[in-house]
């Protein structure tokens, strides 16, 4: 058993692939720990109460909201922020699809649909609409009415299994 | 205001046993924290009372889903994303399997919780009416044993729960008697995902030699508890599903139920939709009948 009664404790967790140590309070939201101690900015803060999806990550392959995630329960963890799908060489028909569907406006919903889109992509190589739609659906867009992003997904998967 | 971490304890037990045992130490202390999805949002908007949080997230022995021969017991720990990704729960279960698919989006279904949703004990939780069906028991358990309790009792009124200061829920239990049902579950909400209900429901339905064999209609949002209608199922059981019946069961569930208004939806609202989707269901129970 850990205590950790005011004080700082060492989190040890994998981000991107490296291996990152910090000392944080455990009640930190990862979100905060993330953007600060790790200056992995990408990452946005939207509600701060787990319904938009701006603040969407992978841990372990699973899409959560880093907002809603006490550092404390990251220990151990892999996490994949947008800076991480962003060097995978994967996501790049998707930011492509994005581009050039006009997906992106404003920006603050991008990274985390992004990050969404490419967990769906991940477990669904070849989504149909509803599909997409589920898999989106955690993560608002106040700008672009959603079409032009769903299109973006429906372009990027056709363009990752057709080659 | 947002609250300051600092000022929180953070402990992660290394199993059930060291969890209930620093219950019993202080059990008035400790709040347990599992995927986070409410306590973190109470965490955000700085009103969350407990200092100390106990983290029960991925505890193994509240992950599991154990199937056996006459019964399926769900550790109160396990993911609406577990519960979907279930074969057993998917097929023989499958009111509770899609009120876990309707549950927030994807990344909440990540991390909310089974007994995350019980206790917390919201009227509008999605998952609840389910149980109410199923007759689901909830199995409790402290440093002084484990009880069982009927799932119907344990929600007592508005945010009143059985549960004693030093007890955790460690898992959810469903007899495997239902293949014989038809089962009808909606949501109503302004949005499919991310959307609280406004009215939530799930129903089991059997027909025996054309008429109600065994029925089961349970609400959410509609009461300050999840509730059944056992008036409205005592006035089909034995009946023919005629126009008459189904009509008649509609105004019967609309005069059972008690809803409110809310920033949600207003109680006139809510008492129409109970009434069409109870004529909805003995529809499709109908429907699913003459076609077996």
């Amino acid at each position: 058993m850990t205590t950790n009664r005011g004080a700082k404790c060492e989190i040890s967790f994998l981000v991107n692939g490296e291996r990152r140590i910090v000392r944080v309070y455990p009640m930190e939201r990862l979100l905060d720990v993330l953007r600060r101690e790790l200056s992995l900015t990408g990452t946005k803060e939207g509600c701060g109460e787990g319904e938009c999806g701006a603040c969407s990550v992978l841990i372990d392959g699973r899409l959560v909201d880093s907002c809603l995630i006490p550092v404390g329960q990251a220990e151990g963890a892999e996490i994949t922020t947008i800076e991480g799908v962003a060097a995978n060489p994967r996501s790049s028909a998707l930011s492509a699809a994005f581009l050039e569907c006009g997906g992106a406006q404003c920006g603050i919903c991008t990274p985390g649909m992004m990050v969404a889109a490419f967990h769906l992509l991940d477990h669904k190589p070849t989504p149909t609409m509803d599909d997409i739609r589920e898999g989106l659906s955690g993560n608002l867009c106040r700008c672009t009415g959603y079409l032009q992003i769903l299109e973006a997904v429906v372009e990027a998967a056709r363009r990752t299994t057709a080659r | 205001m947002r609250a300051d971490p600092a000022e929180y304890e953070f402990r992660t037990p290394a199993s059930l046993k060291d969890a209930v045992k620093l219950l019993a130490e202080e059990p008035q202390a400790w709040l347990p924290i599992a995927g986070g999805t409410d306590v973190m949002v109470q965490f955000a908007a700085g009103t969350l009372a407990a200092r100390k949080l106990l983290n029960i997230w991925n505890l193994p022995e509240l992950r599991r889903i154990e199937v056996l021969p006459n019964e399926i017991r769900i550790g109160a720990g396990s993911t609406y994303a577990d519960l979907r990704g279930h074969e057993v729960v998917a097929r023989e279960f499958s009111l509770l399997a899609r009120a876990a698919s309707w549950t927030g989006g994807i990344a909440n279904q990540n991390r909310g919780t089974l007994g995350g949703n019980i206790v917390n004990a919201s009227p509008a939780a999605d998952s609840l009416p389910a149980l109410l069906v199923y007759e689901a028991d909830l199995v409790l358990c402290s440093a002084h044993g484990e009880r069982s309790v009927p799932y119907v009792n344990f929600h007592k009124g508005y945010k009143q729960i059985e549960l004693a200061p030093d007890e955790l829920i460690r898992a959810v239990c469903l007899r495997r008697c239902f293949s014989g049902y038809f089962s009808y579950a909606r949501k109503v909400g302004a949005r499919n995902a991310q959307a609280i209900s406004k009215v939530c429901m799930a129903a089991l339905g059997r027909v025996e030699n054309g008429a109600i064999g065994d029925v089961r209609i349970a609400l959410g949002s509609v009461a300050p508890v999840p509730i059944r209608l056992p008036e409205t199922e005592r006035t089909l059981k034995g009946k023919p599903l005629d126009h008459d019946v189904i009509a008649g069961a509609g105004r019967a569930a609309v005069a059972e139920t008690r809803p409110i208004d809310d920033l949600r939806s207003t109680a006139r609202y809510r008492a129409a939709v109970v009434g069409n989707l109870v004529v909805e269901f003995l529809q499709a129970l109908g429907g699913a009948n003459r076609h077996a």
